[in-house]
Parts: structure tokens; C-alpha cells; sequence
């Protein structure tokens, strides 16, 4: 835990959520839709979730009542940065045709307000460092992304209490937002405080404008029970020792089948996964018109016209696209951007409506695997 | 309005054909009002009862066809329209599927004959109600009870433009997350068939916090076993598990074969309990 940590109460959480928007953020924050925590647009600090927690397991998500007060106890939300960032369908360019001539009107579409995540976690924050890196370090930027991306404010805060769905400790993390952030906040509910380190000069700048005292010995030594508390109880895990061989290794492990005669295919998985990154381009031409508009769409490795080429789709079974989505995520991405492709957020295990957990796959697939790459039993 | 820039001298001429259907569908065509002038701009209305009395005599660049076939003549008559056709387009779940009217394919047509009607020797009914694609090769299925105005649209643009409709046949769950609805199913515990249906309608009842009810048919791999030992584990009866693949595609080959083992899973338990 960094130096310097200060301590905020309600009224200056309730000031942050200002001063972002007078600053000129669309403030984007925990908040109840649909029966669920989803990080959209607030004005104010009514609108996020006090009191309310949730229960997070394969195929279901309740909400509950915390009792403690709480606004930030919940884990992972449905939505977080990813649909913001990286939206599920988003212009690349509109066309005119006049004759035989053709022009491009608009390259841009609609221009956006820069956008401050408050009470995003460290499960978040590392599937964002990675869209960057898929996204933005390469040697063909996604500009649209890098744009929306650099003008980002980053209000983290620590997962006080995670879901059974959660497993970041074994993929790297830990419920404590380590880097990449503006300001990280960690919630004490008793009394009700914010212990808030800073990460970056413009964090400090906001945390001025809202004002601050400096944390006491006591509150840091809450902050650090806090997380240990959080990391002790989550006890779900996945194995990552040798994963890409385990994988690369268990192409016609019978672990696919039985778990392609449980999956939809309907695509849940890779909606709601905040690294999941592939998308289609369409061409959208409407009847009469001389305007076509070319069109980036989310697009999914469990649909079966994504392997379509010449003479048909190469993953027609479901098994295969399961296949596909585990052994990218977890094995090529490591060849292909040299880290995990999973943040363990649990996502993909709660909203799955057949509730497919992907560890416990990983584990079906190392018990299945020859010792060489299974490793201990 | 048709962008006049793109007017050819040769109109592409329309049909509309009914079978036994509600006419919503072709209905949808008429409801497209904002974009109807556009429509008139880009094919030539040729024949469409429900639209005109003006009928323009055949052939046809292209036709759209409403309803299943659930008598001899239709039968006769689809193969009539066929001959006369260069495109047949099928509009919404009973010209792609058999409708709702195929629920007599589970059940027994003479008895529901001889019930509702005083003299059903004057009926002539087959026994099954079937998709026009059982009696003619079709050159695009479109979705729907009722059909999407939206993709009517697109379809026509493709025919129009020559090139490919733009039409997903994946599940309805892709357009529900990507419109960022929350999971109903997940979240709610409401049963919802999104997950082994076809994409095309916005996910609209999902959207209003409702379970979607499969009226766009199967997605193009749908595992209606795994969703229906979800919906089962979770506290639906057998009965109720059967009945929702049991509606505007009930004879779509996937929900029928899932219907069909619900059926036998209720069987097999009325019969345990019999002992």
C-alpha cells in the first residue's frame, strides 16, 4: 500500500462524484439495472448501490441487502469498462455514392465525453491493461479505442467482499487495485470512511479539489485486514502452472465433449468477459438509400458463421468453440500478447445460464491430461 | 424516401402471397409506413390483396410468402407460385415452420374436426401443418411471429442491391448483451428461450424484463436439451418445460424434438407415480 493515503467520508465521496462531472467526466458507477450492479452513467451519489451486495454463483446473481451500509460490496458488476471503451457496435466510417463516384462523410461518428470509472476493481483494471495491450500497443492501433481510452479517469476501489464466482488471486491479481489507477479507494464501514490512495498526479489534483485528511495507522492497518480477509475467502481457483501446454495438449481431451453437450453456444460468455475482444465488420446499406455505413460489431468465437470460410464453418459443434474460446483465452493468448487472457473476475461462470465454470473445466482437463503436462494430481 | 439518384427503369415486380397464417406478417410490410414510399420507390407492387386490388399478372421478380400449408389446394398452389417466382422469400414462423397451427402435428386432426365443426365432412384439412420449404425450394427464410420490420427492409434491400441479407442466425442473447441487458435468466431466474433462439427482434422481451419466447424459431445450433435441464433443475415441471417449445415453432425440427422428450421425461413420471 502506497504513502501518503488519505481518508474521505460520504459527503466527500458524494464531492468526487461532482467534481469529475464539473471537470467534465460523464461519471460512470456502480449502480442497480435489471436486477443487477452495472457500472453506467450517475449524477450523483444517490444513485449507487448502498447497502446492496450480491451473490454471485455459476448461472445465478441475486442482489442482496448488505445491512452494513456499504455502497461499494458487491463484486465484479455485469457491465464494467469494456462496453464503454470498446462499444458492441460502433461506426467506422459512413458513405455517400453519387453516380459513379463514392465519398466518405464521416469518419468519426458521434464525438464523446471523456468518461471517469469510480468503483471499478482490480479485476477491471487488469482487463483494461490488457485491451490495451491487445487494442493499443501494437503496431496498428485501434484509434477509435486509444481515443476514448487517454482521456480516462480511474477511480478504483478495493473488493471488500468477493463473489463464489471470483478467482483473481490465481490468475495474478487480488482484490486490491495495485496499478493503473487514479485514485483506489478502500471502503471502512465502521465508522462509514474511504481510505484513498493516490496514483497519479491528476488523481491528486481531484482528491485536492474534493479534500481529504491523512489516514491514520489504524486505517491503513483496516485497509490491509481488509484485503486479506477478501483474498482468504475467495476459494474458488484455477491452476495456471503449464496451462498453455495442459491445453495445447488436450485438443481431443473427451473433457470437450461433455462440456459441448452443456454449452448454449449463445455467446453469454464472451459478452460479458472484459478481455474478450473479437468483433465483424459489417456493411449496412438500407433500401433506397445512397448512404452505406461500414460498422464494428462484438462478434463471439461460439458463433458458428465466425469460423465461416470458404465452403462452410470450421467449428460446427459446440464443443470446438468451447474448445477454441478456453485454449485462446488461456493458452495462445500467452504466445500471442505473452500473458493470461483471463483476469478471473468470474463472470463467465455467473452469467452463463447453464452456469459452465471454467475452472472446474481446467481442472477436468489437467486430470485428464498425461502426467507430463498435468502436473500434480 | 427512395434516393431518386438510384432509380432504375426496371422495377424489380413484387407478390404477396397468404397461406394459412394471421397476416401479420405481410402486415409488417404495410407497417413500414415511414419507409412505405421508399418500398414503392424500389419494387413494383405487382400483387398484394391486402394492399390493393390492382394485380399486375405474373411472373415475378419476387415473391413473399406468408403461412403454412395445411390443405391439397395450398399445395397445389405453392407450387403454382414457385413456377411463377425467380426469388421466394418465406415471411415468419408458419411459412418457415408450420406456425402455431402445427400443434396439430402432435395431435390427432379428425378428432378436432369432428368436435368444432357441425359438418366436417365439408373440411379439407391435411393432417399436418408444414413450412412452404416442405413443398418448394425457397430462397430465403425470414424469421419471426411476427417478422421484424427491420429485417423485411433488409431483405428487400439485399434482392434490390444483389447481394447477401444481412440477417444473424445466431442466438438472441448476442443482441440482448449487446444492447447491455442484464441476463434475465441469470439474474431473475425467469425462463427465458434466448439462449437456443434466433437473433432478429432486439431482444424485445428481454429488453421489458421478460423471458423471450422463442418466436424467431432456433438459432442455428441450439442446444434446447441443456437449456431445458437448466430450466428443470431450476423448478420448471417437466409439463411446463415441453409447453414452451410447444408455440409459433412448435414443428421447428429442434424445438419439436426437444418438446417431444419433455413429453416422454412427463410420461415416464406420471408413470412412476402410477406404481
Amino acid at each position: 500500500m502506497a504513502d501518503g493515503a488519505r481518508i474521505i467520508g460520504r459527503e466527500q465521496l458524494a464531492r468526487l462524484v461532482e467534481v469529475l462531472a464539473a471537470r467534465g467526466y460523464a461519471v460512470m458507477a456502480p449502480t442497480v439495472r435489471g436486477g443487477a450492479v452495472v457500472l453506467d452513467e450517475v449524477h450523483g451519489v444517490d444513485e449507487l448501490p448502498w447497502d446492496v451486495g450480491d451473490v454471485q454463483e455459476p448461472g445465478s446473481y441475486r442482489l442482496t441487502e448488505r445491512g452494513d451500509g456499504a455502497v461499494f460490496g458487491q463484486a465484479a458488476a455485469v457491465k464494467a469498462i469494456k462496453p464503454v471503451l470498446f462499444p458492441p457496435d460502433e461506426l467506422i466510417w459512413r458513405g455517400h455514392r453519387s453516380g459513379t463516384q463514392f465519398s466518405v462523410t464521416d469518419r468519426e461518428g458521434q464525438p464523446q465525453r471523456p468518461v471517469a470509472f469510480l468503483g471499478v476493481r482490480s479485476c477491471d483494471l487488469r482487463a483494461l491493461a490488457q485491451h490495451d495491450r491487445v487494442l493499443a500497443d501494437r503496431a496498428f492501433p485501434d484509434t477509435r479505442y486509444l481515443r476514448r481510452r487517454e482521456g480516462v479517469f480511474l477511480a478504483a476501489v478495493t473488493c471488500a467482499d468477493p463473489a463464489d464466482a471470483c478467482f483473481c488471486t490465481s490468475m495474478g491479481g487480488g482484490p486490491h487495485p495495485e496499478e493503473g489507477y487514479d485514485l483506489a479507494l478502500t471502503e471502512l464501514v465502521d465508522p462509514h470512511r474511504f481510505v484513498v490512495e493516490i496514483g497519479t498526479e491528476l488523481g491528486a489534483q481531484v482528491l485536492a479539489e474534493v479534500g481529504s485528511e491523512a489516514a491514520a495507522p489504524e486505517d491503513l492497518a483496516a485497509v490491509r485486514d481488509q484485503i486479506a480477509s477478501a483474498t482468504e475467502r475467495m476459494t474458488r481457483s484455477m491452476d495456471t502452472d503449464g496451462l498453455r501446454d495442459l491445453l495445447y495438449a488436450s485438443a481431443e481431451s473427451p473433457v470437450w465433449d461433455e462440456v459441448g453437450n452443456r454449452c448454449l453456444t449463445c455467446m453469454n460468455c464472451t459478452m460479458v468477459c472484459p478481455t474478450c475482444f473479437c468483433t465483424t465488420v459489417e456493411d449496412v446499406s438500407s433500401l433506397g438509400s445512397a448512404d452505406a455505413e461500414r460498422r464494428r460489431v462484438w462478434d463471439s468465437c461460439f458463433s458458428e458463421e465466425f469460423a465461416h470460410i470458404h465452403g462452410g464453418s470450421l467449428r460446427t459443434e459446440a464443443k470446438s468453440r468451447y474448445r477454441q474460446w478456453l485454449t485462446h483465452k488461456l493458452g495462445a493468448w500467452q504466445d500471442q500478447f505473452d500473458a493470461l487472457g483471463c483476469v478471473g473476475c468470474g463472470r463467465c461462470i455467473t452469467w452463463c445460464p447453464v452456469g459452465i465454470d471454467l475452472t472446474a473445466e481446467v481442472a477436468k482437463l489437467r486430470a485428464a491430461a498425461p502426467l507430463s503436462v498435468g502436473g500434480a494430481r | 424516401m427512395f434516393d431518386e439518384s438510384l432509380k432504375s427503369s426496371a422495377l424489380p415486380k413484387l407478390a404477396v402471397w397468404k397461406f394459412a397464417s394471421c397476416d401479420g406478417c405481410q402486415l409488417s410490410l404495410l407497417n413500414c409506413e415511414e419507409e412505405l414510399l421508399t418500398v414503392a420507390g424500389a419494387v413494383s407492387i405487382a400483387y398484394f390483396p391486402e394492399a390493393t386490388r390492382g394485380v399486375v399478372e405474373g411472373p415475378y421478380d419476387v415473391s413473399l410468402v406468408e403461412g403454412s400449408v395445411t390443405s391439397p389446394e395450398e399445395i397445389e398452389r405453392i407450387g403454382q407460385i414457385r413456377e411463377m417466382s425467380k426469388t421466394l422469400v418465406t415471411l415468419g414462423a408458419c411459412a418457415t415452420s408450420g406456425g402455431i397451427q402445427a400443434l396439430r402435428n402432435f395431435a390427432d386432426v379428425a378428432e378436432f374436426r369432428s368436435i368444432v365443426y357441425a359438418h366436417p365432412e365439408y373440411l379439407s384439412t391435411l393432417a399436418r401443418s408444414t413450412p412452404i420449404s416442405a413443398h418448394v425450394s425457397v430462397d430465403f427464410e425470414l424469421r419471426g411471429c411476427p417478422i421484424d420490420k427491420g429485417q423485411l427492409l433488409e431483405v428487400l434491400a439485399a434482392l434490390v442491391e444483389s447481394r447477401r441479407p444481412r440477417i444473424p442466425t445466431y442466438s438472441v442473447c448476442a443482441e440482448c448483451k449487446r444492447r447491455g441487458n442484464v441476463c434475465v435468466m441469470v439474474a431473475n431466474g425467469t425462463p427465458c428461450l434466448g439462449p437456443v433462439t434466433q437473433a432478429g427482434c432486439g431482444a424485445l422481451c428481454p429488453t421489458y424484463e421478460r423471458g423471450c419466447y422463442g418466436c424467431f424459431g432456433p438459432q442455428n445450433t441450439p442446444n434446447t436439451a441443456a437449456l431445458s435441464d437448466q430450466l428443470v433443475a431450476a423448478g420448471m415441471p417437466p409439463e411446463v418445460a415441453m409447453r414452451v417449445y410447444r408455440t409459433f415453432n412448435a414443428a421447428a425440427e429442434p424445438f419439436r424434438r426437444e418438446s417431444e422428450r419433455q413429453e416422454r421425461a412427463v410420461a415416464v413420471a406420471g408413470k412412476g407415480a402410477g406404481r
